[in-house]
């Protein structure tokens, strides 16, 4: 390995010599992918042995996004470290910020309102469609389907609009905070919706259309790639990476929360156990959230959406101008902020990639002592030797593109 | 055709202009970024490159994966102490004349994360040409930074950089 390092450069594709023999009479090569490369989605690089075109061994090299997020949060106070949630997996921010508001909430005890809860899934489906759609658009353009990305981002940025109607902004919402949500939706926001809900699955059609039965993208996908029920067992792949291999793991059916279980769908599996499994699966993923999103706006309940606690949350602001009181309180909590009690949780939510753990410790001061994310990207990359191996080179793009890394999530 | 007929037909079709302007028109309405996607900015970046924003009107929808045919580093999102030599890398490695445009809070000052683990500031390994402020930014802004470089680059014609 240290001649492979040594030799590997630092950007595109580099190649040095192994010296071992190769089955086809030819040398292995060791060729370096990344961490600059364009169809590595984001800063991953690989360090590949080929013989002639084959995968002989694949190696991950994974930090070059390490961001300290879980340090930074041991600086900032509670409600301060959803802002930093939102960027770690920055195509599904909502869902980040619900796994930590889930885990903070249920160290203090309290649980939000219907309304929030409601609100809460209607967010975490538009942000699984978003992350699918990226994810669809991004996939398809390295395959070749170019027309792929121009359609997926036209969806992508309805469902954006709809993000920046109820909390103001594009990508990174912190919309959902402990207590509840950042404020409740708009009418138009409501509108929006419908309307979405109306359209998108005629949209869905048209992603089928173009790629479900083209004989290029099963080409490239069917057969390549294949994770056994066993090795995804493993491996602890999550999301589409195991229901593609056809178990039926969905944390939102077998560990509810935010009212998950008063929702009727399915969840999505598929027996081929490649790539166009796993495509299949997220294409499914995306009817379905479509069904969730009818039924919430449906019985979208009526009632407030934060829990009524003046310590953890800050007054209405017409309160402020009778009230002492909520002054003080409005003063302490920007301030220094709340504090929670001592102890520790993990709470996991099912994000577009898998399972989003949350493993908070608190000492029960105004700030975290330690933030741990199980990030469903990094532990799926753990798939990627195993789904590679003996394959060309070429397919090495279909198997990462449907593995979903987001290399934030890998990194944090 | 005597010379004064020449010189009347020439009249009408030719434009006279100086070298640098042509060539600053030139260098402005093709500007080639490399694709060089970190994080979040980057999603953005790829937003701006779709029909509903569509670079493509400026010149610049020819995201180059080699920085040996590109013009423009746009540094879209945070770069870590561990990513920070290979951008200065793939800096190296674009052909003159090259500029670079810092996408976001994160690659322009550290943005939210003021630590251990990122560069605060693009700026410090490499010349910046325009920074664009939002975490991360809409795909309009970085749009507008583009125009604001074009305009730079119209204006800066043949003279080396200052």
């Amino acid at each position: 390995m240290s001649s492979t390092e040594s030799m590997a450069g630092t950007e595109g594709v580099t190649i040095s010599r192994t010296g071992q023999q190769g089955a086809f009479g030819g040398e292995l090569l060791t060729v370096n992918f990344g961490p600059h490369h364009p169809s590595t989605h984001g800063v991953l690089r690989l360090i590949v042995d080929l013989d002639g075109e084959q995968i002989k061994r694949l190696k991950p090299v994974i930090g070059y996004l390490h961001t300290g997020i879980e340090k930074q949060m041991e600086a900032l106070r509670w409600q301060q470290g959803v802002v930093v949630t939102d960027r770690h997996d920055y195509l599904s921010p909502p869902i980040n910020n619900l796994a930590y508001a889930l885990a903070v909430e249920r160290l203090m005890g309290v649980e939000a309102p219907p309304r929030a809860q409601a609100l809460r899934v209607i967010m975490s489906e538009l942000t699984r469609l978003s992350s699918h759609l990226v994810w669809l658009g991004t996939s398809g353009l390295e395959l070749g389907a170019m027309s792929m990305l121009m359609y997926c981002f036209r969806e992508r940025e309805t469902i954006l609009d709809m993000n920046e109607e109820i909390s103001g902004f594009r990508m990174h919402t912190s919309y959902i905070r402990p207590g509840g949500v950042m404020a409740d939706a708009t009418p138009r926001f409501l509108d929006m919706l419908a309307s979405f809900v109306k359209e998108m699955p005629g949209h869905v059609d048209e992603y089928e259309d173009l790629l479900t039965m083209n004989p290029i993208w099963r080409a490239r996908t069917i057969g390549i790639g294949r994770l056994s029920p066993e090795d995804a067992k493993v491996l602890g792949a999550s999301g589409p990476m195991i229901r593609g291999s056809g178990i039926a793991w969905d944390l939102r059916k077998t560990m509810p929360y935010s009212g998950y279980e008063s929702y009727d769908f399915e969840v999505a599996t598929s027996d081929a156990c490649d790539c166009y499994g796993r495509y299949l699966v997220r294409i499914k993923e995306m009817r379905e959230a479509v069904k969730i999103l009818d039924q919430a706006l449906q019985r979208l309940p009526d009632g407030p959406v934060n829990v009524d606690d003046r310590k953890m949350l800050p007054p209405p602001r017409e309160e402020l101008e009778t009230s002492m009181e909520a002054v003080i309180h409005h003063f302490k909590l920007f301030t220094e902020g709340y504090s929670v009690p001592a102890g520790d949780v993990y709470v996991a939510v099912e994000s577009g990639r898998g399972e989003n753990g949350c493993y908070i410790v608190s000492d029960g001061t105004h700030k975290p002592r330690r933030v741990k994310f199980r990030s469903a990207s990094f532990v799926n990359l753990q798939a990627l030797e195993r789904m590679a191996l003996n394959h060309m080179i070429a397919d090495m793009i279909a198997i990462i593109g449907t593995a979903d890394t987001v290399l934030g999530d890998v990194d944090r | 055709m005597g010379i004064e007929d020449l010189a009347e037909s020439l009249g009408q079709n030719v434009l006279t202009t100086t070298l640098g302007k042509v060539i600053g028109w030139g260098r402005g309405n093709s500007v080639w970024p490399a694709q060089f996607g970190l994080a979040c900015c980057a999603i953005e970046m790829i937003a701006t490159a779709t029909a509903g924003v569509d670079i493509a009107r400026f010149g610049s929808e020819a995201m180059r994966a080699s920085p040996r045919q590109a013009d423009l580093m746009i540094v879209s999102g945070r770069v870590s102490q561990k990513m920070a030599p290979i951008l200065r890398t793939v800096y190296d490695q674009m052909p003159e004349p090259k500029w670079v445009i810092s996408m976001g809070a994160c690659a322009s000052t550290g943005g939210v994360f003021n630590n251990y683990a990122l560069l605060q500031g693009v700026d410090k390994i490499v010349p910046v040409d325009v920074y664009i402020p939002g975490c991360p930014p809409r795909p309009e802004d970085l749009l507008n930074a583009l125009m604001i470089l074009q305009e730079r680059i119209k204006a800066q014609g043949i003279l080396p950089r200052q």
